[in-house]
């Protein structure tokens, strides 16, 4: 018998509806992987699965757990539910936890609401509970306060309150977006296990396919409120049916065509070259005589770029990796060392001459802030023109503005609009033409396609690469995903704790990694082709 | 974190219909209105002179001729009240002039050099002034130079300007974190330009509300100092001094009390909704959850 | 948590002495000659000499201001030149009027604000919630006199509950005592309530925006749990530093209110000594005023610090 059945599951807000037909499952013991992009609807579906709907949400439908019908159910009894039988995990463990009680106030707080349990029963269910999640006592006491913690730590705590009663059911709605690669590795580990331990049915809500290849039993795609497509996983990825998963699918694997690039010649000046990079931040001090500390995000970095290759610089959050775009960038000074771009040094000092700026542009990850919102196009794209000794005026200049428009593959009349009229894969292909307008040697792409859906962004990925083909542009393309790393650049850089650990061209960074972290990295970072691979192999046995 | 590939910011347009959609914003304006144009109108025209006293038409209650009634020396009320309103206009107004002239750019001077000797001692300087009560400030300084409209202006507008730099500095520094601020310094824009072009005009809604709100705190302190005899001296008149004159008639004749209480009370009532209105206007976040 | 500690302590004590620099300025340097502003234009010049001499006024100003800190420093306040008795006599005596006048006033606007801005918060956009808004919105347009002289001719005049001023002193008892300063409270607490009571509600509001009260209701609390476990005592945490700010303009009006009430408090002091052009008193009662908001300020960042543990600790 199915642990959850949903069985025409729709939903409005108002006037708007979010769901339609919705039918899925979850057996227990298994892993579903409910898959979709941005306003697909998925976690509007686990919301009406946990019927936490906000206010003004009406559903219809019939959501059935272990028999027992959820939909219309009384208040009371549904709260007896929540965190009983059903346990839900949410995206960002940075906010899920209540900032000023501790772990252990928190975790028990789940059996005490339930159980009726007493204070000391609880605490110690809690003890145990951290203890499954992987946070031992001898270094994760019980009054530790989430801010003492790391995002992944958070994570986990916030699995061990969803799981402290041993619920039938788990709902983890995007758990390891926000994390790090390596740390996402060990909560899908810390998830397998727990549905192999306990039996749980798991209903798991990502964006990335190759996340849910690796766990999931069954798929489900998710699509504008509607499942389009269901089935077991190894099944579905051989034979997909419908056309929207088949693009799905082809936009996670796919790679861009790029052109075979001429090694660079001798003695032809680099893009930029990067000699022995320092940068520090001073640390609040511990007592006001104490000497004062500093943090060494970037601990004597140094690399090349040639004129014409791609290079790709990788690693975790807190790796330093942004802070060196940032000096690149001349935002911010140097402690020690020097950067040259295309021959024209840096002062170090956080400035940088016209001249030297007139080398460099930048893409930024969020769509959203990357644009004065009170300015039109025009006049944001135009903005690098600043650099320029002689910039254009006129006529000429809103030439150059459309033209670099139609190059990013919009409309010459898109000049005329504001930002907010275009969507965020829009508004990066307007940052790619701000960037490229003044055609520096060097466009630093920060976690650029980060923040797009899959489809979307193998789109800005093809315009890149294609840019790349035509302008002879050098991009240094910071990311924390590899397969965006893999796909479009020469060479790659594997930064980790301020140091470049790792340094070669990309094909042999991947196939053949040599330093125990680009290791860890890439073995943890979820791969499709990989993961297809492993569940064919076991399909056939 | 994926961002949903709708757009978030609705465009002029859109403000523009909302606004007239929010009822407070067009309650308090409306209100607002009604007395600004009482104060322009009596420049040319009021019931009756509020020079010329008439002592044997004294204390009278409200009539179809005094609608308002008479005060003790035979002045209509309903004439005071206009050009009281005058008063209590100008002087509030122009305070805040003085609060946004001076502290926003004290404000932008902070943020831009966060963290310097500047930075520091534009922000003492604000602790500073938070730290004497406001009406005290107010009453020091138009006891020690004299009373009169002008110093209630001065002394009103020295508390706004902490209030202005601190709204400003603490604005302006989230902005200058925002990517677009990290363009425009990647394209070579110096921290003055950057403030200008990109930091204030994206400040101007937020500016509007606090304004609206000091201009409302303005009226109170204004009809505060002219209460305790420190504000618009006589013949000027002022709410505030109507209500002292009040006072001690209050037994006798209510209504010379109550008029010019709840004239500033409409007042600053008008200009809160009118404030909250523009907050609800300029943040999508509240109209989406209220629809 | 000791680090903070000190620092508070630094900032406390830099804030006093720069708010001192600033009234000495102001009171004894800004008018030009204190003696002759105190004795008005008509005084005769030997006159004037004489009180230089008595006050010390010849020093240069720097040594008077250290004359003037050291003798604060010691509970010395000065002779008030009206009066002709110690002034921290004068302080003390009324201290006993507006300190509790304070207090009182702070209480009733509390007791009423947190309820009122929790109730309108947990019922967001109902009928009730619409009804406080704007009772607040009217509340905060009041001037605080005006509505004291409301409650005058309501409570004193026609019903006769209450004397329409004055204090009999606590000697008369503590009832009659809290009974002469009950009208001046509400007074003073009507505006603050009305504050405190949107902020209540706008803190509350926010604080259920945030993910934590998904986790809590997605662990299987009610809405009411998680309102008093979670959100309340967040929200709150915001609160306690409008109410130190609040006490600021509580002193404020308070001066105001004295005066409409009659009651010899610190307010009635300051103003006196300001129409009288005492400026001993009016040196001494500011800075003390002053003195009193540093310090509440400093009371509730260490509260804040207390109450929230990612302050406690400098990383």
């Amino acid at each position: 018998m199915s642990l959850l059945v949903v069985d025409n599951l729709a939903l409005s807000i108002g006037d708007t509806p979010i769901l339609r037909n919705v039918d899925v499952g979850v057996d227990e013991g298994e892993v579903l992987g409910l898959i979709g992009e941005s306003g697909s609807g998925k976690t509007m579906t686990a919301l009406s699965i946990m019927q936490l709907l906000p206010q003004a949400a009406r559903a219809t439908g019939s959501v059935r757990l272990g028999g027992n019908e959820l939909m219309g159910l009384e208040e009371g009894r549904l709260c007896a539910i929540r965190g009983n039988d059903i346990g839900m995990v949410f995206q960002e463990p940075m906010t899920a936890l209540n900032p000023v009680k501790t772990i252990g106030d928190q975790v028990a707080e789940t059996v005490l609401v339930h159980a009726g349990a007493s204070r000391r029963e609880a605490r110690d269910i809690a003890r145990e509970t951290l203890n499954r999640v992987g946070l031992p006592a001898a270094e994760f006491p019980l009054d530790r306060f989430p801010h003492e913690l790391s995002g992944g730590q958070r994570q986990r705590v916030v699995v061990a309150m969803a799981i402290a009663l041993r619920p039938r059911l788990l709902i983890a709605d995007e758990p390891t977006t926000a994390l790090d690669v390596t740390t996402q590795a060990q909560i899908l580990e810390l998830l397998r296990k727990l549905v192999d331990e306990d039996g749980v049915g798991l209903m798991l809500i990502t964006h990335d396919l190759a996340v849910v290849a690796g766990i999931a039993h069954r798929i489900a795609i998710m699509r504008d409120g509607e499942v389009v497509e269901t089935g077991d996983t190894t099944a579905l990825f051989g034979t997909m049916h419908h056309p929207y998963t088949k693009a799905l699918f082809a936009a996670s694997a796919h790679v861009p065509h790029r052109h075979r690039r001429p090694a660079p010649g001798p003695g032809q000046t680099p893009v930029v070259a990067v000699e022995g990079v320092v940068r520090e931040y001073p640390l609040p001090r511990r007592t006001p005589l104490a000497p004062r500390r500093s943090f060494r995000a970037v601990d004597g970095v140094s690399f090349v770029v040639h004129r014409g290759e791609n290079v790709g610089l990788v690693g975790e959050s807190g790796c330093g990796k942004s802070t060196l775009s940032r000096a690149i960038l001349a935002l911010d000074p140097m402690q020690a060392g020097s950067i040259v771009l295309d021959g024209e040094p840096l002062t170090g000092r956080g400035g940088a001459s016209q001249a030297a700026r007139r080398k460099m542009q930048v893409v930024f990850q969020d769509p959203y802030g990357s644009f004065n919102p009170r300015h039109k196009v025009e006049r944001l794209v135009a903005e690098p023109f600043h650099l320029l000794a002689e910039p254009p005026a006129g006529a000429a200049r809103r030439r150059q503005v459309e033209q670099a428009l139609e190059d990013v593959g919009l409309r010459a009349s898109d000049a005329d609009k504001f930002i907010h009229e275009f969507s965020g894969g829009q508004r990066q292909r307007v940052a790619i033409a701000r960037a490229l307008i003044i055609r520096p040697a060097l466009i630093i792409l920060d976690e650029a396609v980060s923040a797009l859906d899959v489809s979307i962004r193998a789109q800005i990925l093809d315009l890149l690469a294609d840019l790349s083909n035509r302008l002879h542009v050098s991009y240094l393309f910071i990311a924390h995903d590899l397969s965006v790393v893999r796909a479009i650049t020469d060479r790659v850089l594997v930064m980790k704790a301020g140091r470049i650990v790792e340094e070669g061209t990309t094909e042999e960074v991947f196939k053949n990694p040599q330093h125990p972290y680009t290791r860890e990295l890439i073995a943890a970072a979820p791969n499709l082709e990989r993961a297809m691979a492993a569940r064919q192999a076991e399909g056939r046995r | 974190m994926i961002v949903e590939e709708t757009p978030a910011v609705e465009p002029r347009a859109e403000l523009g219909r909302a606004a007239l959609r929010t009822r407070s914003l067009v309650a308090g304006a409306i209100l607002t209105l009604v007395f600004i144009a009482a104060a322009l109108i009596s420049f040319v025209y009021t019931p009756y002179d509020v020079t010329v006293l008439a002592i044997p038409n004294r204390l009278m209650p409200p009539s179809p001729a005094h609608w308002f009634g008479t005060d003790h020396f035979g002045r209509d009320i309903l004439s005071m009240i206009m050009v009281g309103a005058r008063t209590s206009i100008a002087v509030a107004f122009i305070a805040v002039g003085i609060g946004i002239g001076l502290g926003v750019p004290l404000g932008l001077t902070a943020a831009a050099n966060r963290r310097s000797l500047l930075d520091e001692a534009i922000m003492r300087g604000n602790d500073l002034i938070f730290a004497f009560p406001a009406l005290l400030i107010a009453i020091l300084i138009t006891a020690v130079f004299g009373p009169g409209a002008v110093n209630a202006i001065v002394a009103i507008g020295i508390f706004n300007i902490p209030v202005f730099a601190r709204v400003t500095r603490g604005a302006a520094l989230s902005l200058w974190t925002r990517e677009f601020v990290l363009s425009a310094r990647v394209a070579g824009k110096g921290r003055v330009r950057i403030s200008l072009e990109h930091i204030l005009p994206n400040l101007t809604n937020l500016l509007i509300v606090q304004g609206t709100i000091q201009f409302s705190l303005g009226i109170l302190a204004e009809a505060a100092l002219s209460y305790v005899g420190l504000g618009a001296q006589p013949p000027t008149p002022s709410w505030g001094r109507m209500l002292a004159d009040a006072q001690t008639m209050i037994g006798l004749a209510p209504h010379m009390a109550l008029i010019p209480g709840m004239a500033i009370v409409v007042m600053v009532l008008g200009l809160n909704l009118m404030g909250d209105g523009l907050r609800d206007v300029f943040d999508p976040r509240i109209r989406r959850s209220r629809s | 948590m000791v680090n903070f500690l000190i620092g508070r302590l630094a900032s406390l004590l830099v804030s006093l002495i720069a708010a001192s620099v600033v009234i000495f300025v102001v009171i004894e340097v800004i008018p030009g000659d204190p003696a002759s502003y105190m004795l008005g234009l008509n005084a005769q010049p030997d006159t004037v000499a004489a009180l230089r001499e008595q006050l010390g006024l010849d020093a240069p100003a720097l040594q008077r201001y250290f004359a003037w800190i050291g003798g604060l420093v010691q509970g010395q306040f000065g002779i008030s030149y009206t009066y002709r008795v110690p002034v921290a006599e004068l302080i003390s005596d009324r201290l006993w009027i507006s300190l509790p006048l304070a207090v009182y006033a702070l209480v009733l606007s509390t007791l009423i604000a947190f309820p009122v801005g929790i109730w309108a918060a947990a019922r967001r956009n109902s009928p009730a919630d619409i009804t406080v808004m704007g009772a607040t919105q009217l509340g905060i347009a009041v001037p605080n006199f005006w509505f004291a002289m409301l409650l005058v001719l309501a409570f004193s005049i026609t019903l006769r509950w209450f004397s329409a001023g004055g204090f009999p002193g606590w000697q008369a008892g503590l009832f009659e005592g809290v009974k002469a300063l009950t009208l001046p409270a509400i007074a003073l607490a009507l505006p603050q309530a009305s504050i405190l009571a949107r902020v209540m509600r706008s803190s509350l509001l926010e604080t259920l925006g945030e993910d934590y009260i998904r986790t809590a209701r997605a662990k299987g609390l009610s809405r009411r749990q998680t309102l008093w476990r979670h959100a309340v005592r967040n929200a709150l945490i915001p609160v306690l530093t409008i109410i130190g700010l609040q006490f600021s303009f509580l002193l404020a009006g308070a001066i105001i209110i004295e005066n409409v009430f009659f009651l010899p408090g610190l307010g009635r002091l300051v103003f006196q000594g300001i129409t009288q052009r005492d400026l001993i008193v009016v040196k001494s009662v500011v800075m003390l005023l002053v003195f009193a908001v540093i310090m509440v300020t400093f009371i509730v960042d260490i509260a804040y610090a207390i109450a929230d543990p990612r302050l406690r600790r400098q990383r």
